[in-house]
């Protein structure tokens, strides 16, 4: 099913917790320089979806592609390596860790050092080229002011985009953003939504997201699950008049914003 | 006065060897959430395998290598066979604060009998690095020794070295990130796996060198280093767990508080008196003394 330009295609996607089907036979497609929207009502799979991909939760059956090639489904901690980053619903910051150290923990697919280079005080230029790696990162989300003090010590929008620059950070070539627009005001959402559409130029996103302002405004394509299953996809246009998606999920009023 | 000072350093050498396990224990404590009660038995058996080097070698320090060596890989060990093995079945609730804690203490009792098997029940020695008589100064000699001075100088090297790997290298960034949050940590890149057991394999080696430096002060027997582990954890609580420089702080103050307790007051009290500053610290700042968040970082 994979098209020329996919970056990553997921065939036949099954997964069930005990007796329960979380998802059935989910087929999705992110092309290169897409952001493409996941959405649906709670608990219609589009975590798990997420969850999949980054090997938290093991697939019964389904495929995998990336770049074209069919792969193993990876190992969290190979997410990186491979080129995938990925945000978390929550904020998923390290408390106690400085804003910089959050987000150098997402670099460390270009750290050199190992435990005798460290030992033998051998890292610190790899040390600091992660450090500044960080801050351009963070400055990008605009909260390179901040990188010294600990994440517990910030307003909830700036941790936001730490997390994402903590995504950002180790360059992905596929970006997994899931709910970044939860809990932000308007203004935020507008700087997220020009953040995205930046992104794009180099990075390849699927977003989920409830927030329908931003999924309309910044993605290309949009799936639609429903009870595990992709009931819809298309253009913002077409799945906004879908009926079995307005009917499942977006509701009478949207359309008649449409 | 005489008395006063030669209190303060007797505490100050007693502290000190009780920050050796301290430190070993918050090594364990912040690089992979696991209260280690099995430190003593590893800290006895990579002591033994210095033992049989210093045996042959009549050499402290080369014993003292070998010693490190075996802690990193026994603390390697018990991470790659019990406690890997632990997390896959425990992954959530009550079972994985507890089960890890429980199996702590299970392999204590087993590395104490193993090493009874082995090596019998008897004291054993092993050369000291340092003399242990006091220094001398014109007629007056001070109850602290050139040893003393090692174990001292030992601890200082530990927590500085152990405090630049935390906040100075990627390891040690890997390592904290791991301990607070390893499914985060995991999806932003690290291997903790990986990761957890070098913490592990270093707190092993730190409690080599202790095994050491303690054994040389005293005596080995398989359960030489248990009163050890009792002080140095009530030290590492002190100190608020999660700090190097509490660590050690929670020691000195413990080893010079139960020191003039000893001398001053009453020697039954010395134990009692261990747990009583643990409870007031723990009523007053459940923390510890070098809780708070900042502290948390050195």
């Amino acid at each position: 099913m994979s098209s020329e330009n996919s970056v990553l295609s997921v065939s036949d996607l099954s997964v069930s917790f005990g007796g329960l089907k979380a998802l059935n036979k989910v087929n999705i497609e992110l092309r290169k320089g897409e952001v493409l929207g996941l959405i649906g009502p709670n608990g219609a799979g589009k975590t798990t979806v997420f969850n999949a991909l980054c090997g938290i939760v093991p697939p019964d059956s389904g495929t995998l592609s990336l770049y074209g090639e069919k792969v193993s489904w990876p190992k969290p901690h190979q997410l990186a390596k491979r080129g995938i980053a990925r945000t978390l619903q929550g904020v998923g910051l390290f408390p106690d860790l400085t804003v910089a150290e959050n987000v150098m923990v997402g670099a460390q697919k270009f750290a050199r050092s190992n435990f005798f280079s460290s030992a033998l005080g051998r890292s610190e230029k790899d040390e600091a080229k992660l450090r500044e790696r960080a801050q351009s990162a963070l400055e990008r989300v605009y909260v390179g002011t901040v990188s010294e003090r600990t994440a517990d010590t910030l307003s909830y929008p700036d941790t936001k985009r730490v997390a994402i620059a903590r995504a950002l950070v180790s360059e992905p070539e596929i970006l997994l953003l899931d709910e970044p627009a939860g809990g932000l005001g308007a203004q935020d959402i507008e700087w997220l939504n020009g953040l995205i559409r930046n992104v794009k130029a180099r990075t390849s996103v699927i977003i989920v997201e409830h927030h329908m302002d931003v999924v309309m405004s910044v993605c290309d394509r949009i799936y639609v699950l429903n009870f595990g299953e992709i009931i819809a996809s298309g253009t913002p246009h077409e799945v906004r008049n879908n009926e079995a998606v307005i009917q499942a999920y977006l509701g009478t009023h949207s359309k008649a914003q449409s | 006065m005489q008395k006063i000072l030669d209190t303060l350093l007797i505490g100050i050498s007693q502290g000190s060897i009780y920050a050796l396990m301290s430190l070993a224990l918050v090594l364990v404590w912040r690089s992979t959430r696991v209260v280690n009660f099995a430190q003593a038995g590893q800290a006895v058996l990579s002591t033994y395998v210095g033992f049989e080097i210093a045996s042959r070698t009549g050499n402290f320090w080369i014993s003292l290598i070998f010693a490190v060596i075996a802690g990193a890989l026994i603390g390697a060990a018990v991470d790659v066979l019990l406690m890997r093995v632990l997390f896959k079945h425990a992954t959530s609730g009550p079972a994985l604060v507890v089960a890890p804690v429980i199996a702590t203490l299970g392999l204590l009792g087993l590395i104490r009998s193993i090493v009874g098997l082995v090596w019998g029940g008897e004291y054993r020695s092993i050369p000291a690095p340092a003399s242990k008589d006091g220094f001398t100064f014109g007629t007056t000699t001070i109850p602290f020794s050139p040893l003393n001075s090692v174990i001292v100088a030992a601890v200082a090297l530990v927590l500085i070295a152990i405090s630049i790997l935390f906040t100075r290298t990627n390891l040690g960034l890997a390592l904290r990130a791991s301990a607070y949050a390893p499914e985060i940590a995991r999806l932003a890149g690290v291997r903790t796996s990986q990761t957890r057991t070098i913490g592990w394999a270093i707190a092993g080696g730190v409690g080599g060198v202790a095994g050491m430096l303690i054994t040389s002060y005293n005596f080995l027997s398989p359960y030489s280093l248990d009163l050890l582990l009792v002080f140095g954890f009530i030290a590492a609580v002190v100190g608020g767990l999660e700090s190097m420089v509490g660590a050690v702080v929670g020691a000195m103050i413990l080893g010079i508080g139960l020191t003039f307790i000893l001398n001053y007051v009453n020697t039954s009290l010395t134990f009692v008196s261990g747990f009583v500053v643990l409870i007031i610290v723990l009523l007053v700042k459940p923390d510890g003394l070098i809780g708070s968040r900042k502290g948390r970082r050195a």
